[in-house]
């Protein structure tokens, strides 16, 4: 890798840019998946390749290869330097960076059990089991279970004197139980929907999840979900799990903090964010009891936007981006950073693959807990509605109105879950939404929930992003509106 | 077991020489892809071995704030294969064709295929089929440069800035190639180039937005497209609020194809098994209006994509929905088998747990042009994008999602002026019963659903629940 590297970086020298980072990156990927008891998906993929990111003329160039012979890397460099000379054509000033040291260092995630020496027979009789659990349930039509892993080495090398090399290891498995039934679809998956839960362990994770253990009573609650009384129409309480918690922190605060949003770089795509400059120390986002934080650091946890280093040779740093309801940071690289005038990135860059330039992406963005039993704070609800498991997600192009629904739904009444609702949905204005949160649950109900499938940029670009959140209460939020007629 | 290797036969154009502009995009004549499968399947000593070589050679150029921020180029190439050892199969894929790696990827897919129990629905492989030839490869799209692109957003940006707007966007070019043999002596190639031009103008409360996908270079006119964006900005300016309920609306295409788009994957013969499609028990009833006809077709000249699909088998023209009944699915070759049919050439790469998929939707368009369509409006909404789709209602095909840049309130036959976006839910079952106007059928590039030819269309009953801050 580092000779590739090495060759990269020269030429890219020899050539005239003026700053120069090369990644080389090795990924090895299984994913395996069953349906209706029998093996679906059964596949291995392994990707080598290095990108090259340059600035000449004061612009960006960016190239990368598979092809990596001498003659096959310096070409890419070559190319990289001739692409930031046309961007020069149509350039407003040369770019910035902020400032960071140079770092030779290596980093690589816990992992206790790797997955790729765990052998097929046992990952796929552990996914059939899970099946069969669920398909000897009376009413359930289609029964799906996957597993995913991934191990990712990389070595990123930059014209500063950074030798960075790092690996991670990423493992995922999740259960979904279907039932179709006088004209109605209901669902459920554990433990949590599309793709279950993933982090940054070995398979260590797999077998904590337990699946087997669990696929029964996913079965009979998708069933049951059809006779299930519709969820309300109204404005009134409710209480998230934190699986759906977390995806609520993604979308309504993970996405609009992004500075590169802010500063109007994802404008045709991904959109802009509602967080203009001045509300930076000025915003009062959430009610006092919310914090939230930017932690890609390894004791925040296994998250999957937790490293040593991000894709520009930046330190893992974690950031206050709402301290007692106020807001107080954005996610940012070495440019955005010098763009508004802070001192140094906060380390947020990262590309999905080599072929990929690094963006601005969420590390862990995590909602610290609060001091409630999930317990008391059901008993501490009169009227309210505990919600389970995301459905649908959808938010406007720049993260003010929200909508989301969830598998199942609980109807509390006087401190009591009393019965089961189908079709739960809430919606609202992201700031709105996030003051009327009043309790939050403690840390022994905190989990850090892994969301593998983040699209951001133009070529499209894939990322796992983490979210710590714990069951929480929010007030006067809009309920049903997805289903009103 | 190690039966007998056949011969590859030579695909064609392997005879007549390289195309010049295809080894100037980095992509291997017909020989060099079959001397890689044959590489291949002297490693292997399954049953059956399949070979996937896809090679992508694509360069892109990003802009926002008046300014060129991201501009890059990649060129991969991925070999995958999938063995068969006595009704099991599984699949390997690598990136790395030194003789080493493709020992290795071939070990790889054996041993995940040896790994797993029996499938008693696995079909031998395909032999030789025949295919019907589409021309959609452009030797000047293959050789756009970064500084021909370059200038091109030079000259939009220049405009944005002298007129006081922002332009952001996109102008990308690239050229892949995909190829698919086995040692039943299938094999089949296939090229395409692909031009793109997306341009967002914002203004300090108001936006625009226009964009155009195509395999020819030429038929994409960034100035043009920057020109329609800037006008919907201009247009849009200071939005009012409007209360939500059921509007009329007139969607432009790009609006049309990310609501309509959402509706391939029903049309898989395996989702209607799985019971998860919208039209199990719904097909042969008039479940949208009979001005709503919808045909799959690979080789519709506005259509991108290769003529054969994921096992080999060459892409069937479906006419999925007939004057509002949904008439027919499209099937993998294991899909027909379990229901008694025949395969379209819709299957997707095996082993999978989707079975297959339409991916070249036509809709038969009409005659009304936009400005009918508004001119014939009491009043109703015009919607220029959608944004952030997602399924609600799976059965009954609730989408959710929201408008963007460019929203606009008509009263009384004329646009009057931007109004904020709204959310809607709306059922797009019902959508398509309702449908007053259609506009001529177009090719249609959104960012929710992939490209696919499709109309303006007029809609009564059009749900938006709520309406947010801009």
């Amino acid at each position: 890798m580092q000779q590739w590297a090495d060759w990269a970086l020269e030429t890219a020298r020899v050539r005239g840019a003026t700053y120069a980072d090369a990644r080389v990156m090795d990924i090895r990927q299984r994913d395996l998946s069953t349906k209706n008891g029998q093996v679906a998906t059964l596949a291995e993929t392994e990707s080598l390749g290095i990108g090259v990111r340059v600035i000449a003329d004061g612009a960006w160039g960016f190239a990368s290869t598979d092809r990596l012979t001498r003659e096959g890397v310096q070409a890419c460099a070559a190319q990289a330097v001739a692409i930031a000379r046309a961007s020069a054509l149509a350039k407003r000033h040369d770019v910035v960076l902020a400032p960071e040291q140079p770092y030779v260092d290596a980093w690589q995630n816990p992992c206790i059990k790797d997955p790729f020496r765990i052998s097929l027979e046992r990952q796929l009789d552990l996914l059939l089991a899970a099946d069969k659990e669920m398909r000897s349930v009376a009413g359930v039509t289609l029964t799906e279970a996957s597993m995913h892993f991934r191990r990712i080495e990389q070595l990123f090398a930059s014209s500063m004197g950074s030798r960075i090399h790092q690996v991670k290891m990423q493992s995922g498995a999740g259960i979904v139980a279907t039932s179709f039934a006088e004209d109605e679809i209901q669902k459920r998956s554990y433990p949590t929907s599309f793709g279950g839960q993933h982090t940054l362990e070995g398979y260590e994770l797999i077998e904590r999840l337990d699946l087997v253990g669990h696929a029964r009573r996913l079965a009979e609650e998708a069933v049951a979900l059809h006779k299930a009384p519709q969820c309300p129409e109204g404005v009134g309480t409710i209480l998230l799990d934190s699986s759906q918690l977390g995806l609520q922190i993604h979308e309504s605060i993970g996405h609009p903090i992004e500075l590169d949003r802010v500063l109007g770089m994802e404008a045709n795509f991904a959109g802009m964010s509602f967080l203009t400059l001045e509300k930076l120390h000025t915003l009062r986002y959430a009610s006092e009891i919310v914090n939230v934080v930017a932690d890609a650091r390894l004791e925040h946890g296994p998250g999957l936007g937790t490293f040593g280093y991000d894709d520009e040779g930046v330190p893992a740093q974690c950031t206050d981006i709402i301290k007692g309801g106020l807001f107080t940071g954005y996610l940012s690289n070495r440019e955005t950073a010098a763009a508004i005038g802070e001192s140094r990135s906060n380390g947020t860059m990262r590309a999905e693959s080599w072929n990929r330039l690094p963006i601005i992406r969420m590390t862990n963005i995590s909602l610290h807990p609060g001091t409630w039993s999930l317990d008391d704070l059901i008993a501490d609800t009169d009227d309210g509605i505990y919600m389970e498991t995301n459905r649908s997600w959808s938010i406007d192009d720049r993260r003010y109105h929200f909508q989301f629904s969830t598998e199942i739904g609980w109807e509390i009444k006087g401190g009591k879950k009393v019965r089961m609702l189908k079709n739960p949905s809430y919606s609202g204005i992201t700031t709105e939404f996030w003051n009327g949160c009043d309790a939050i649950c403690s840390r022994e109900h905190w989990t850090l929930w892994g969301t593998p499938n983040c699209g951001k940029g133009q070529p499209m670009q894939s990322m796992g992003t983490g979210h710590g959140a714990a069951p929480a209460r929010f007030r006067k939020v809009k309920i049903g509106a997805a289903f009103a007629k | 077991m190690s039966p007998a290797k056949k011969p590859l036969r030579p695909a064609p154009s392997a005879r007549r020489g390289e195309s010049t502009g295809r080894k100037a995009a980095g992509l291997l004549s017909p020989a060099e892809l079959g001397r890689i499968a044959e590489r291949i399947f002297n490693y292997s000593e399954a049953d059956e071995t399949e070979v996937l070589i896809d090679v992508t050679c694509d360069a892109l150029t990003r802009f926002a704030n008046n300014t060129i921020h991201q501009n890059v180029a990649e060129h991969t190439l991925a070999i995958s294969v999938r063995t068969v050892f006595d009704g099991r199969t599984a699949r390997a894929t690598t990136n790395k064709t030194d003789e080493d790696s493709l020992r290795r990827v071939v070990a790889a897919s054996a041993a995940l295929a040896r790994s797993q129990p029996r499938d008693p629905d696995l079909l031998p492989m395909p032999g030789p089929q025949s295919y019907t030839k589409v021309k959609r490869f452009f030797e000047s799209t293959a050789r756009v440069t970064p500084k021909d692109r370059a200038r091109a957003i030079a000259a939009v940006v220049e405009k944005a800035a002298r007129d006081a707007q922002t332009a952001a966007g996109i102008y990308s070019t690239g050229a892949m190639q995909s190829a698919i043999a086995n040692t039943k002596g299938l094999f089949a190639s296939y090229e395409q180039t692909r031009a793109e031009f997306s341009v967002t103008m914002l203004e300090a409360n108001s936006s625009g937005w226009a964009k155009s996908n195509a395999a020819d270079v030429a038929a994409i006119d960034p100035g043009a497209l920057a020109a329609r964006a800037a006008e919907k900005a201009a247009a849009s300016r200071a939005p009012r609020e409007l209360e939500p309920g059921h509007y009329t609306v007139v969607l432009e295409p790009g609006a049309a194809l990310d609501l309509v788009g959402q509706l391939f994957y029903d049309f898989a013969a395996t989702a209607v098994r799985d019971q998860r499609s919208c039209l199990n028990e719904r097909l042969g009833q008039q479940v949208m209006g009979e001005n709503i006809t919808l045909w799959d077709d690979a080789y519709h000249p506005l259509q991108l994509g290769a003529p054969f699909d994921g096992e080999g088998l060459p892409r069937q023209k479906v006419l999925l929905v007939e004057r509002g009944v949904p008439r027919n699915l499209v099937y993998a070759r294991t899909t027909a088998k379990k229901m008694n049919t025949k395969p379209t050439g819709h299957g997707i790469p095996l082993p999978n747990e989707w079975g297959e998929a339409p991916v070249n939707l036509v809709f038969e368009g009409g005659t009304a042009s936009l400005e009918q369509m508004i001119a014939s409006t009491d009043r109703g909404i015009l919607v220029t994008r959608l944004w952030y789709i997602r399924e609600v209602d799976p059965y009954e095909k609730v989408m959710t999602g929201m408008t963007r840049d460019a929203t606009f309130l008509i009263e009384g036959g004329r646009v009057v002026g931007g109004i904020r976006n709204f959310r809607f839910n709306q059922s797009v079952l019902e959508m398509l019963a309702h449908v007053e106007l259609l506009g001529p059928a177009v090719r249609s590039s959104g960012e929710e659903a992939f490209e696919m030819v499709v109309p303006a269309m007029k809609v009564r009953d059009f749900h938006f629940t709520e309406v947010t801050k801009f």
